[in-house]
């Protein structure tokens, strides 16, 4: 089967870049502020490609698709709440059949396959179906939009939820700091399954996301994406301080980005050059403000040393090349 | 990519697993999906070996779980190729709540049903539990009873399927082992022949047709949601005009006759049992024998399960005196569902036989020849005696005391 490369779209600065053609449109029912959003463009934005998007049943998909309307000017599919990523699979295997059989010609242009789903459907109930697809290496790109908690349903801890955040399963009380169990490292998980190419990602570091994006979209096999997605909701901050938390929680290294080629090789992207302390990144989410209690003074200082310990592990990964 | 094509002889002797395999095959699928679960594990062997072998230029994906084989097969089908899968029991119940997807956002799907019962506990063999269980998804659901029909109605399921009207997932339903794995002489079409037949596939609102872009799998609330279900159950329903149709066209290409509503012997008969899958034909082997006895039965059959011949099947039953409904499924707190099903045909119209409901056969417990007459013998003393010979429902062949359940009200006949 032969393979078109199409040209990768040229983004020479951000006006051009954030005023370029829609085909996620501007009317949805996300919450302002929501960084969903912001993603969701960067992502789209970043090729001129004919496009699949696929969602997972969530704030995404509930915000942009309540029949009769849509917020979505190229192909969209929603089935449920675990399988956005196998949907998308089925699609891109589609696509394969109908051009070995000469359906579609050979000199149509690929186009791009692209899900995204929230860490809830990525890092718990749907985690089964896209380890699945990326073990069978559909070409597509899987996007985490991670908030670390079930937004959509109003609150409850997922198992990207961060240690100490208070949320309505798991909330913090006279007798609880909120969440006991430290987030899932979905990234090394993802890399693990031998990934043609993985990346952490932010919207606000808008450059070094659209890098990654076109990386990944130039990569032939399963791409998977965790783009860190603060929600003004369940975070508990003001909407319009969305870009302020986000470059507090890259700054403080709480949400590193680097990226995973073939499972091995390591890049850290974005060095910070004055690395904010953990404590400002979580003072400023009324989630965790119970944490600067005396009494939970202790988890702050452990998840500093938690974020040291880390980031001096993805330096030797990066240095070590495997 | 040029496929090799498959001589067959003009008799074939295949078991009802490579019936849907080779008709899998000639119906040119583009992509099957499919996870292995016994009994319909060999439908995606088969296929597989012929993808192996250079038979096929579709895809084939072996996914990780029934759920994610349904819900690939449901992306596939909304990008806009035909699609097919395989399952049983467990795998029917795990990509359950893809099927309710599937119908409801009408995406063609053909998926072989090798009828399996449910655990617990854990049993591989057949029963209609798993059928049962796709009473209310909104897919069309045909019955075979032998290979030759699993081949026959694997093949139309595609072309109802997929047709305009229609747009609805469709399940080729046959009985574990008793067919799936049972050998018999199965007469299959030319593969261009069955490939014509079917039809090519019409693509409508195709993801991948990217000049008109489509949102699939869209969110209604109160405000809209009561109009899609209204219009699904629409459209289930005048699937049975195309079904007709089709079963029209197949009769006449292969001269084999297939109606909503199988029956064997009732022209004249005062007795009936009703039943689904491969108890219909021990049941024609026992109807012949018992005509020595002097006792003229009947068995009928919904071919059609989904959307059910409510008028076929009362009108098939008008001039019977008792009626057993054969339920192959525990029936969970009540009547079976054939039984509720058949009496709710009967009662707007004036024929009032004596209706018995018979659990049998659960987890592949056999149902003889013999069975089947002491069964017919019993219905032809209730007819006779105007009057139920214990309670409506009752278990059958089961060991222990005797279970029975529900006591007829008031002067029944």
């Amino acid at each position: 089967m032969s393979i078109i490369v199409n040209t990768q779209k040229e983004i020479k600065n951000l006006k051009s870049f954030s005023t370029a053609a829609e085909r996620f449109e501007g009317s949805h029912l996300l919450c302002p502020g929501c960084a969903h959003s912001i993603i969701v463009r960067e992502v789209l934005n970043a090729t001129n490609d004919n496009l699949v998007v696929s969602a997972s049943t969530g704030c995404l998909e509930v915000c942009t698709a309540i029949y009769p309307h849509t917020s979505w000017d190229c192909s969209w599919i929603h089935i449920g709440f675990e399988n956005s990523s196998t949907a998308m699979a089925g699609v891109e295997t589609m696509n394969k059949a109908l051009r070995n059989k000469g359906r579609i010609s050979a000199d149509t242009p690929q186009p791009k396959f692209v899900t995204f789903g929230g860490d809830g459907s990525t890092y718990d109930i749907g985690f089964q179906w896209i380890s699945g697809c990326f073990e069978r290496g559909h070409d597509f790109m899987y996007v985490c939009l991670d908030n670390e908690v079930y937004a959509n349903t109003g609150g409850q801890r997922s198992s990207s939820t961060p240690i100490g955040s208070s949320t309505t399963t798991a909330p913090a009380g006279s007798h609880s700091y909120g969440e006991k169990r430290q987030k899932k490292d979905i990234v090394s998980i993802m890399a693990a399954h031998g990934a043609p190419y993985v990346a952490q990602v932010a919207p606000n570091k808008w450059k070094d996301m659209v890098t990654k994006i076109q990386k990944g979209f130039s990569t032939y096999g399963p791409v998977f994406i965790n783009a860190m997605s603060a929600c003004t909701t369940e975070w508990k901050f003001a909407p319009n301080q969305t870009i302020e938390v986000s470059d507090l929680a890259v700054d403080s290294l709480v949400f590193p980005l680097y990226e995973i080629i073939g499972g091995r090789e390591l890049n850290i992207t974005y060095r910070p050059k004055n690395v904010v302390p953990v404590r400002d990144y979580l003072g400023a989410q009324p989630r965790f403000k119970h944490l600067f209690k005396p009494e939970y003074e202790y988890l702050i200082d452990e998840w500093q040393k938690r974020i040291d310990e880390r980031w001096v592990f993805l330096q030797k990964r990066e240095e070590i090349r495997m | 990519m040029n496929k090799r094509v498959m001589e067959l002889k003009e008799v074939e002797v295949w078991d009802g697993n490579m019936a849907n395999s080779q008709a899998f095959r000639q119906a040119d699928v583009d992509v099957v999906a499919a996870y292995p679960i016994t009994p319909s594990t060999a439908t995606v062997e088969n296929y597989a070996m012929f993808h192996a072998n250079g038979y096929i230029d579709g895809e084939v994906m072996m996914t990780e779980s029934e759920h994610a084989a349904m819900s690939a097969c449901v992306g596939a089908g909304a990008a806009g190729g035909r699609v097919a899968t395989a399952t049983s029991s467990q795998g029917l119940a795990l990509m359950i709540e893809v099927l309710y997807q599937a119908s409801g956002m009408r995406i063609p799907v053909v998926l072989c049903l090798v009828n399996r019962a449910l655990a617990a506990p854990l049993n591989v063999n057949g029963d209609h539990s798993d059928l049962y269980l796709t009473r209310d998804s909104g897919w069309i659901s045909i019955d075979a009873f032998n290979p030759q029909q699993a081949y026959d109605m694997t093949l139309m399921s595609f072309k109802i399927s997929e047709h305009p009207d229609v747009r609805l997932p469709v399940i080729s339903n046959q009985d574990g082992f008793m067919t799936s794995h049972t050998a018999q002489n199965v007469i299959p079409l030319e593969d261009k022949v069955a490939c014509d037949f079917v039809g090519p596939y019409l693509q409508v609102n195709a993801l991948l047709n990217f000049d008109k872009p489509v949102t699939h799998g869209v969110q209604t609330e109160q405000d809209w949601h009561f109009e899609h279900k209204a219009k699904q159950h629409a459209a289930l329903m005048a699937s049975k005009k195309v079904i007709l149709e089709t079963f029209a066209q197949f009769k006449e290409l292969t001269g084999r006759e297939y109606k909503l509503v199988e029956s064997y012997n009732l022209e004249n008969a005062d007795i009936a049992i009703v039943c689904l899958g491969t108890t219909f034909e021990t049941a024609m082997l026992a109807i012949d024998q018992l005509k020595e006895e002097g006792i003229n039965a009947a068995v009928v059959a919904p071919r059609v399960f989904r959307p059910f011949p409510l008028e076929e099947v009362a009108e098939a039953l008008q001039n019977v005196k008792a009626i057993a409904c054969m339920d192959r499924s525990a029936p969970g707190g009540t009547v079976g569902t054939l039984y509720n099903e058949v009496s709710g045909a009967l009662f707007n119209t004036p024929a009032r036989p004596l209706m018995s409901n018979l659990i049998y056969g659960l987890g592949g417990r056999d149902m003889t020849v013999a069975g089947l007459k002491d069964i017919f013998r019993n219905l032809d003393k209730e007819a006779k005696a105007g009057k139920l010979s214990g309670k409506i429902q009752r278990f059958i062949g089961v060991r222990g005391p005797e279970l029975s359940f529900y006591d007829a009200q008031g002067d029944v006949k």
